[in-house]
């Protein structure tokens, strides 16, 4: 199931040519609505909830939902982007969060 | 610049072929796919030759595309110290029911893995190592890696190699001069523009095919392709090769693997790295049923089809038992999954699932056609030229080599680079046709020419497609099974299928990409259909199942089963090609 998008906190990207979304998504599923300045899904049955969209996003406009056919309301999880790091934060059903923050690329000293 | 700048989608309507734009680009060499392979193949040729000109023609953005979009958690081969290339083979060779297997393409890969794998390293991807500073081993060959940057790390070497890249450009088909190819055509999905990339050698690194046959999680559901391969990856490069005529080998040979339930997440990361075994309904290990296969060690297909077998006995469902590990561990498995599947971990959140309680439920896979897993794809020699002068498969498209994974095509991206260069040298430009360039324009675009009359979306003939191979041509809903006339009937709807695609409707570039790609699933498909009717045995169970013919049977299917597409009548003609050993040893141990 494709990202949700909070309106409030996408931009559109504005002023690029191609959004962060849509330049980045292996599926050429995301786009920006011209008229309303917003990122959409253009074929929502055809994402494959690999996040990379959801990692792109510089506003943490994104985030990836479960479908209620395969899982409960309302989890969680979230990527948050770092020099040679990530940390992911997750929040299950029940409310219980975890994080997780680990190396993801050796970025050379000099 | 070597990145050729992308846009948002323009407005697409043209009435005529005419209107349509035609951008030519000049190279020496054009690699189709920027994935993992093709990002290998860019570095090594523009290594050798740095001034030859090197393009990669890529469907998505090779920042984040195929295969590895996600990341990953592993590199599922890399020879430990004391084990030879040799070893590898043997392992690989067992992996897959003793064979067969090219012995020749697995060897010679083998011996450029290791340092290929070290490129990645080198490059600054992250692999786990233990206290005393040793690569830390998850099984016998695979390696922990913290890969979610992966994809990023090898497409920002393809680009600084000077290798320039044109993203968001499909490629539709090979452009031929005779007998030789002289390039290849794509689509631009945001322009909309049709590309003719003009080369001396053309290298098909566009992965495999998933998407083929229906995923159960699609059933009812909002995820319509959340399957475990890149569902953007649809087998379009063996179909533009299938269309040229080109030998594709062993595509019966289907990849099936166990994956979590109902949402695709890796398994052979708990039950093999953690060390949480396959249980059924009543607490039972499932493997111990298969102790004289090997038991947890048996044959990959025996691995993945054993718990499909539980759930026909009644003794479903299975899990992989968790129950046991402590939170340092469980973190640890947490870490693997968001590099490589995070949304799983979302779903696990989803469920309110916690593992060291609960076991992780686990299913079968829907059918993926991957020849870097099993042997599905083109015939090769041995410098990866499929049997289309100038045209050379790296990665998943190349077949008859099992189990490579992410380190074996990375080397396969270097030996095909490689083969190219030394076919190149001496070879003069060779123009493609002209009509030739014009019928595959016209072929790509009738359906946004025709988008005014009433016909078929691209999403309606791809459902009719899965639904028709899952059910005739053993897919999930059947446990894998087929026979000769669920076959025929799968071949009769193909056929079908093939003579409405002057039908298909698309409304723009994007939409336009989709038919495209169904009637490379459809293409693909066929060839799969016939195939899977050759084999008239059942050599890899889950894999590759006849109900009709439930035994192996060596006296007739030793072999490989190729086919290849006739260019001029479209007929498919299957034949065999002897499987040659050079590795010592037992086929079915290692
Ligand atoms: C979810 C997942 C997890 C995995 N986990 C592991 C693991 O832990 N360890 C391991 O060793 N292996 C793993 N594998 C296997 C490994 O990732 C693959 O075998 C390998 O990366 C495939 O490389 P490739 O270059 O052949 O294909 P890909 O990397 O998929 O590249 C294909 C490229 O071609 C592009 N393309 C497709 N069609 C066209 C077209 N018509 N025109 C232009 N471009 C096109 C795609 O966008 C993509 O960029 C995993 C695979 C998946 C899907
Ligand atoms: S990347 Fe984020 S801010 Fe930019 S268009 Fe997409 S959702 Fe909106
Ligand atoms: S999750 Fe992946 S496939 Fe889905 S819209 Fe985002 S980038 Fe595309």
């Amino acid at each position: 199931m494709p990202p949700v998008v909070d309106v409030h906190k996408c931009s559109g990207c504005a002023p690029r040519e191609e959004s962060r979304c849509e330049e980045v998504c292996p599926g050429d599923l995301m786009a920006v609505d011209i008229a309303a300045g917003k990122a959409y899904c253009r074929n929502p049955r055809d994402c494959w909830d690999c996040m990379s969209c959801v990692k792109a996003c510089p506003n943490g406009a994104l985030a990836t939902r479960m479908p209620y056919q395969l899982g409960y309301f309302k989890a969680r999880l979230r990527p948050v982007m770092g020099k040679g790091v990530i940390t992911w934060k997750c929040v299950d059903i029940y409310g219980k969060e975890r994080t997780y923050k680990y190396r993801n690329r050796i970025i050379p000293d000099t | 610049m070597s990145v050729m700048p992308t846009r948002r989608a323009v407005r697409f309507a043209p009435d005529s072929l005419r209107e349509i734009p035609t951008q030519t680009v000049d190279c020496d060499l054009l690699i189709v796919g920027g994935g993992n392979a093709g990002c290998f193949v860019a570095v090594e040729a523009r290594r050798l030759a740095p001034s030859l000109r090197v393009v990669i023609m890529e469907k998505a953005n090779i920042m984040r595309s195929g295969a590895c979009s996600a990341g990953m958690d592993a590199i599922n081969t890399y020879i430990p110290e004391g084990k030879t290339p040799e070893d590898l083979v043997r392992w690989s060779r067992a992996q897959v029911g003793g064979g067969p297997l090219r012995e020749d393409l697995a060897l010679s890969n083998a011996e450029l893995l290791n340092e290929s794998v070290d490129d990645l390293q080198r490059w600054g991807l992250p692999i786990l190592r233990d206290e005393d500073g040793k690569i830390r081993y998850r099984g016998q060959w695979d390696i922990s890696i913290h890969g979610e940057q992966l994809k990023p790390i090898m497409a920002e070497r393809a680009v600084a190699s000077g290798a320039v890249v044109y993203n968001r450009v499909a490629g539709t088909g090979l452009l031929m001069s005779g007998r030789r190819c002289a390039g290849a055509a794509g689509l631009g999905v945001r322009d909309g523009k049709f590309y003719v990339f003009r080369a001396k050698a053309v290298v098909i690194s566009t992965g495999g095919a998933g998407t083929l046959y229906k995923s159960y999680t699609a059933d009812s559901t909002d995820s319509g392709s959340q399957i475990w391969m890149c569902p953007y990856c649809v087998g379009s490069g063996y179909a533009m090769g299938l269309r040229r005529g080109a030998e594709l080998t062993s595509l019966e040979q289907r990849w099936v693997a166990t994956r979590t339930k109902d949402f695709c997440g890796p398994v052979d990361t708990i039950s093999v790295g953690y060390k949480a075994p396959i249980v059924n309904c009543r607490g039972e290990r499932v493997m111990s049923r298969y102790a004289h296969l090997g038991g947890d060690a048996a044959p990959r297909f025996i691995r993945a089809n054993a718990p499909m077998e539980e759930w026909l006995a009644g003794r479903g469902p299975c899990y992989c038992d968790t129950r046991h590990m402590d939170e340092k561990t469980v973190r640890a498995m947490m870490e693997d999954y968001l590099n490589e599947r995070p949304s799983f971990v979302l779903f696990l959140a989803s469920r309110g699932q916690d593992v060291t309680r609960e076991p992780i439920e686990i299913y079968g896979s829907d059918p993926y056609i991957v020849g870097g897993h099993t042997g599905g794809g083109y015939w090769v020699d041995m410098a990866r030229m499929t049997t289309l002068e100038g045209v050379f498969a790296a990665g998943e498209t190349a077949g008859g080599n099992p189990n490579k994974f992410v380190g074996g095509c990375c080397a396969e991206g270097k030996l095909a680079a490689r083969g190219a260069l030394a076919y190149m040298r001496g070879r003069e430009f060779a123009p493609p046709d002209a009509e030739d360039i014009e019928r595959e324009k016209a072929r790509v675009y009738a359906p946004v020419l025709g988008r005014a009359q009433e016909g078929v979306r691209p999403v309606e003939m791809k459902e009719r497609l899965q639904r028709l191979m899952d059910e005739y041509a053993g897919g999930v809903s059947q446990f894998y099974r087929t026979n000769e006339e669920r076959l025929d009937y799968a071949l009769r709807h193909v056929k079908m299928l093939q003579s409405q695609f002057r039908h298909l409707r698309a409304e723009d570039p994007h939409e336009l990409m989709q038919a495209n790609e169904t009637m490379d699933r459809v293409d693909v498909a066929e060839a799969v259909v016939q195939h899977l009717k050759a084999r008239k045995e059942t050599r890899w169970p889950g894999w590759q199942t006849r109900s009709d013919y439930p035994e192996r049977n060596d006296a007739e299917f030793d072999c490989f089963i190729e086919s290849r597409r006739n260019p001029e009548t479209g007929v498919v003609e299957t034949f065999t090609r002897p499987y040659e050993r050079i590795v010592p040893g037992d086929r079915y141990t290692a």
